[in-house]
């Protein structure tokens, strides 16, 4: 399908949905239905990054490449600002937005270190200090 | 008919791939992990099983939120890897059973698990890096049948739900006119979070729980809904549904397992990783 032809979903569901219905679980968004209507633009274009040459194509003209895949405002500014909760936000999921931070060489911990709030040995650390 | 000789659980990142392929086995970080494999190997070698049926969660790479089927079965005669968004070298293509394939699609329909066939499908790091870990040299000895479990969208399908449909495989295999020998693969997990302020999160007690069961209380851990998995093993800690699904078709083969190897390491990138081999009776 041309990327033109994927739209963003305007109307935010009011329908009834089983995870939000459910007691938020503090500290993430699990990727349900209204995640999924909301971040679709976004987490089609972030699924293009699976080539090489789409990779290249975003880093010529970021601008270019996401009025291409019609993100809105918000997904829009939270590319720009490279900001991961802002991303989730904006209904990013974890998966397709790990190869939007691929194309800056990012790895789990910066995107980890980043959400966080604390610095990537911190965040490191962290992780080790679960093992024990 | 088909034998079934057990199962392999394997936790899968796609930074493994990256150290395999820089040479970074024996380096102090990578070593905990890549000590879990020799077991395995030596296992794999005495008992030489000719097709393993992997049970995995596609991560973007061939479904995307466009078709998202909650459980897909490989029908293909080759399975390919590809550059799934960070430039790690392609692993080696797996090459396919096909006359179990249908013989599983078949059976899974007529005991009710509606499943999506996949005539061509691409396979990322979860379903093909188990066979790089098992058989480092290549050249895989096997073929393969992938079974992909939907741990991407919500709603995901219940911890029961992936119970039974393990069990129904277990049982399909066992079915198969063959002579052939057939291992189970369970690829994810174990628990970890990549996303929001709770990123990092682990659960070693949990984990540790969970593996045990395996062994001798299979069905302990679908007394869980998916939320509840999410709080306790992280958002993407729900991977251990692949665990489960290869716990439950060992069922078709017997009361009991033999446990004959376990690793658990703290940490791999986000990740609480295991492996683990479980003997048919």
């Amino acid at each position: 399908m041309d990327a033109r032809h994927c739209r963003p979903d305007k109307h935010q569901p009011p329908e009834y949905n089983v995870t939000s219905a459910l007691p938020q679980i503090p500290g993430t968004t699990p990727f349900d239905s209204v995640q999924a209507r909301k971040g679709y633009a976004l987490n089609k274009m972030c699924f293009s990054f699976n080539s090489a040459g789409n990779r290249d194509e975003f880093v010529q003209d970021e601008e270019a490449y996401m009025r291409k895949y019609s993100l809105n405002e918000q997904q829009a500014a939270a590319i720009r600002a490279r900001n991961v909760l802002q991303l989730i936000a904006a209904g990013g999921n974890a998966y397709y937005l790990a190869k939007f931070a691929g194309i800056f060489k990012l790895d789990m911990q910066d995107i980890g270190a980043q959400q966080t709030g604390m610095t990537k040995d911190e965040f490191k650390a962290r992780l080790v200090a679960a093992g024990q | 008919m088909a034998q079934l000789i057990g199962g392999i659980g394997t936790s899968h990142i796609p930074a493994i791939g990256g150290a395999i392929h820089k040479g970074l086995q024996q380096e102090p970080y990578w070593k905990p992990f890549f000590d879990g494999f020799p077991p395995i190997r030596q296992w794999l070698g005495e008992r030489k099983p000719d097709v393993l049926v992997i049970f995995y969660n596609d991560h973007g790479l061939n479904f995307f939120l466009d078709k998202m089927p909650t459980f897909a079965v490989g029908a293909a005669a080759q399975y390919v890897n590809s550059d799934e968004g960070w430039g790690i070298p392609s692993l080696e293509p797996l090459r396919g059973e096909l006359d179990l394939s249908w013989h599983l699609i078949n059976t899974l329909v007529e005991k009710e698990f509606d499943i999506v066939s996949c005539q061509e499908m691409l396979v990322d790091h979860a379903c093909s890096l188990p066979l790089k870990l098992f058989y480092p040299e290549g050249n895989y000895p096997v073929t393969v049948v992938p079974v992909c479990i939907n741990t991407v969208q919500f709603p995901l399908p219940k911890a029961s739900r992936v119970y039974a449909m393990g069990k129904a495989v277990g049982e399909a295999i066992r079915s198969w006119d063959s002579s052939k020998k057939v291992a189970v693969i369970a690829s994810g997990g174990l628990s970890h979070q990549l996303d929001g302020e709770r990123a990092g999160f682990i659960n070693k007690a949990f984990d540790l729980q969970f593996i045990d069961s395996l062994e001798s209380n299979p069905e302990w851990a679908t007394q869980f809904s998916i939320h509840e998995l999410v709080e306790k093993t992280g958002t993407q800690g729900v991977e251990l549904l692949q665990w489960l699904a290869m716990r439950a078709s060992l069922t078709a083969a017997g009361p009991k397992v033999t446990r004959l190897h376990t690793n658990y390491h703290i940490p791999i990138s986000n990740t609480a990783t295991a492996t683990m081999a479980l003997e048919a009776a």
